[in-house]
């Protein structure tokens, strides 16, 4: 009796490993791969990730082939409204009730912070390309979390570092008043401290000011070197038009600490011209760039905004990480994914780290001025390349999902 | 630097004459709203959209056929009156006999659609529009620099805002309008074409949004959301200054840009709730508003 228990046993262990080779073709859960695309399709980030991170991801599945593992690649997309409960009511109806397995664009930090919750919950992946809070992979980080594209401690210590180091250490703040005009303050605040500059002051601008001009006033009057633009989109757009109206521009330098390329083009080239940021990533830099670039513009109508071409490149690394793992199932993508190193026109000498951050190259650049521009799209002028580690803040010992 | 009582004499004035500015766009602003909402009873929620399509409007006539600042100061508002005309006589004309509730839910339903259909076209992250020429540059004052486009606006919103009050309060044609707003049967019944008077001045109160669109457009993002951000601000200042009071909205709307100034300087983080809390406290006491008669 014993022994027969035993044989069956065996025979049970070796049905199980023959049907576990068997079943690599079928690996992908419910025949097929299913990526949701979440962004603001109406609202003031509808530029930067829209439908324009939409079409970034079809393309990424197009040129993948349309098929992974022999099954098919779905993509599907909803508008979070920028409003975090609609943004994560959505991503729950997408993982619980419409097999999907994989979420891309994410725009909203807030939105996203929601999103990710529900995601890792049902450990889904979460492929962000957007957001900016440096959160997703330090005090919220999880390990179905990846987030390619950029973070608010990227932007300081790109923009901000070289702009201290040449001398400039007086700093004035207007911020965006919620909580990511907070955060990047706080990362460029540290930056300014750590490398002997000084703030000397800011004001907090409530989201959406439509008039920036007494604040404008009060950075001029605090004799600041450099004034700060910790916001983003038409806040960023008008703060600077005010501000060269107003005169600061000449007396002072202004730094967009979040500049996308939309909103670059958004202003006027006489006003903007000089202004230095970081990106990362510009349609203009090569031949890779901008050959992608302009396969984007044929489809969407703009240049991509670095969110769109982020959106590509995670999305073509998730896909390819699903074939080298012959499996969809999350954890073993995310470790194939953290394994594999991603290398095309947007990672550039990228590792994506333990914790989900990809690590790549960024770009510092000067917004043409309006003599040196070609055309419209001609915004960017490349001055310096900075390596990932520069850029990015050091790896939380406890967002180490590897390890642990 | 001068100062009392801790507070920098300069910093105060400089934000003292910013707000007067903002002020004075509140005033022009607001002064086709309290038209429309005033005189006539319409709740134009659209007024936001017309004021966003005039700054387009002025961006396109640049952009596609090249007509400069100072037309476009005209043909705009004449275009974007044009617009508030037809809205007026196909949409609004059907349902005037109804609750005002219908027409504020189809003018919100407009500014919504206007809104979506630009932010298709033209993206979400507004276009640029250069100050004109004539008007670049500024002037250095003791306390502050201010630039001449902002002096322009206050100049022009002082002349338009004055025309109009004296347009309505003081001339033939302005009491023809009152009375009919007051009395139709009555006019009608003196040979007045009320239901044209009521087109025009429609027309009239969008027009002078689009104005302010074009003369928005070389200082604030050119967007698909700059009239809907502003909106409501401007109603609460209707409301400040009491229903059908010409002058109550042109004054409160300079008091109301002196007062989000002070805050600006003082608490910024109040600045964007200050004037609904003139506009709680003003009703709690005076429930008509300031210049408003009682009802």
């Amino acid at each position: 009796m014993k022994a027969m228990n035993k044989t069956l046993l065996a025979v049970a262990v070796a049905a199980t490993t023959a049907l576990g080779g068997l079943a690599q073709a079928g690996a992908v859960s419910d025949d097929k791969v299913k990526i949701g695309v979440l962004a603001d399709m109406g609202g003031v980030y509808a530029d930067i990730c829209g439908s324009g991170c939409v079409t970034a991801i079809e393309m990424a599945v197009e040129d993948f082939g349309g098929t992974v593992l022999g099954m098919p690649i779905e993509v599907i997309s909803a508008d979070d409204q920028l409003k975090p409960d609609v943004g994560s009511a959505k991503v729950r109806q997408w993982v619980e009730n419409e097999q999907v397995d994989a979420v891309g664009g994410l725009v909203s930090s807030a939105v996203v912070g929601a999103a990710t919750k529900v995601l890792t919950d049902n450990k889904k992946i979460a492929l962000i390309s957007t957001a900016a809070s440096n959160a997703f992979t330090t005090s919220a980080c999880s390990p179905y979390n990846v987030h390619w594209t950029y973070n608010v401690a990227a932007m300081a210590n790109g923009t901000v570092k070289p702009i201290v180091q040449s001398g400039k250490k007086k700093w004035f703040f207007i911020t965006a008043d919620y909580a990511f005009g907070h955060a990047l303050e706080g990362v460029a605040t540290q930056v300014v401290e750590e490398n002997g500059g000084e703030v000397v002051g800011g004001v907090r601008a409530p989201l959406g000011t439509t008039d920036f001009s007494s604040y404008v006033l009060q950075a001029q009057s605090s004799g600041a070197d450099v004034v700060a633009l910790a916001n983003a989109g038409g806040d960023t757009v008008n703060a600077l038009k005010t501000a060269a109206e107003f005169g600061l521009t000449q007396t002072a330098d202004v730094a967009g600490l979040l500049v996308f390329t939309p909103n670059a083009q958004a202003m006027d080239p006489a006003t903007a011209g000089g202004m230095t940021l970081t990106t990362g990533f510009y349609w203009d830099y090569d031949d890779a760039t901008r050959a992608w670039s302009k396969r984007f513009k044929e489809r969407h109508g703009a240049i991509p905004a670095m969110g769109h071409a982020g959106a590509y490149s995670m999305t073509m690394h998730y896909l390819k990480a699903i074939e080298a793992a012959g499996t969809d199932e999350s954890d073993a993508v995310m470790s194939k994914m953290k394994e594999m190193k991603p290398d095309d026109f947007f990672a550039r000498n990228a590792t994506l780290r333990a914790d989900g951050r990809l690590v790549h190259d960024m770009y510092y650049v000067q917004i043409k001025k309006p003599d040196e521009r070609r055309d419209a799209d001609d915004i960017f002028k490349v001055v310096d390349v900075i390596p990932g580690d520069k850029a990015y803040a050091p790896m939380l010992p406890e967002c180490n999902f590897v390890k642990s | 630097m001068a100062t009392f009582l801790g507070i920098n004499l300069f910093g105060l004035f400089g934000q003292l004459l910013v707000g007067l500015i903002n002020g004075s766009f509140y005033a022009l602003l607001s002064l086709g709203l309290a038209i429309i909402f005033g005189l006539l009873k319409i709740i134009n929620f659209a007024q936001g959209a017309m004021y966003m399509l005039g700054a387009f409007a002025a961006w396109m006539a640049l952009n596609y056929f090249g007509i400069d600042y100072w037309l476009a100061l005209v043909l705009v508002p004449l275009a974007v009156g044009a617009m508030g005309i037809l809205m007026e006589r196909v949409l609004i004309r059907p349902i005037a006999k109804e609750d005002h509730l219908y027409s504020l839910l189809l003018t919100f339903g407009v500014a919504l659609m206007l809104q979506g259909v630009f932010t298709h076209v033209f993206g979400s992250s507004g276009m640029a529009y250069a100050i004109p020429e004539a008007l670049q540059g500024g002037i250095k004052l003791p306390f502050m620099y201010l630039p001449a486009y902002r002096a322009w606006i206050v100049v022009a919103s002082i002349v338009v805002c004055g025309a109009t009050w004296w347009m309505i309060e003081k001339t033939r044609l302005g009491a023809y309008l009152r009375a009919g707003t007051e009395n139709a049967q009555l006019m009608q019944a003196f040979g007045i074409n009320v239901p044209l008077m009521v087109t025009l001045t429609f027309g009239f109160g969008v027009a002078l949004a689009g104005f302010a669109g074009v003369m928005a457009a070389p200082v604030y993002s050119v967007s698909p959301d700059m009239g809907s951000n502003l909106l409501i601000i401007v109603f609460a200042i209707v409301v400040i200054g009491g229903m059908g009071s010409i002058g109550g909205a042109i004054l409160t709307g300079l008091g109301m840009g002196i007062v989000e100034g002070l805050t600006k300087y003082f608490y910024p983080e109040a600045s964007s709730t200050v004037i609904f809390l003139v506009m709680v406290i003003v009703l709690l006491l005076k429930p008509a508003g300031l210049f408003g008669k009682e009802a």
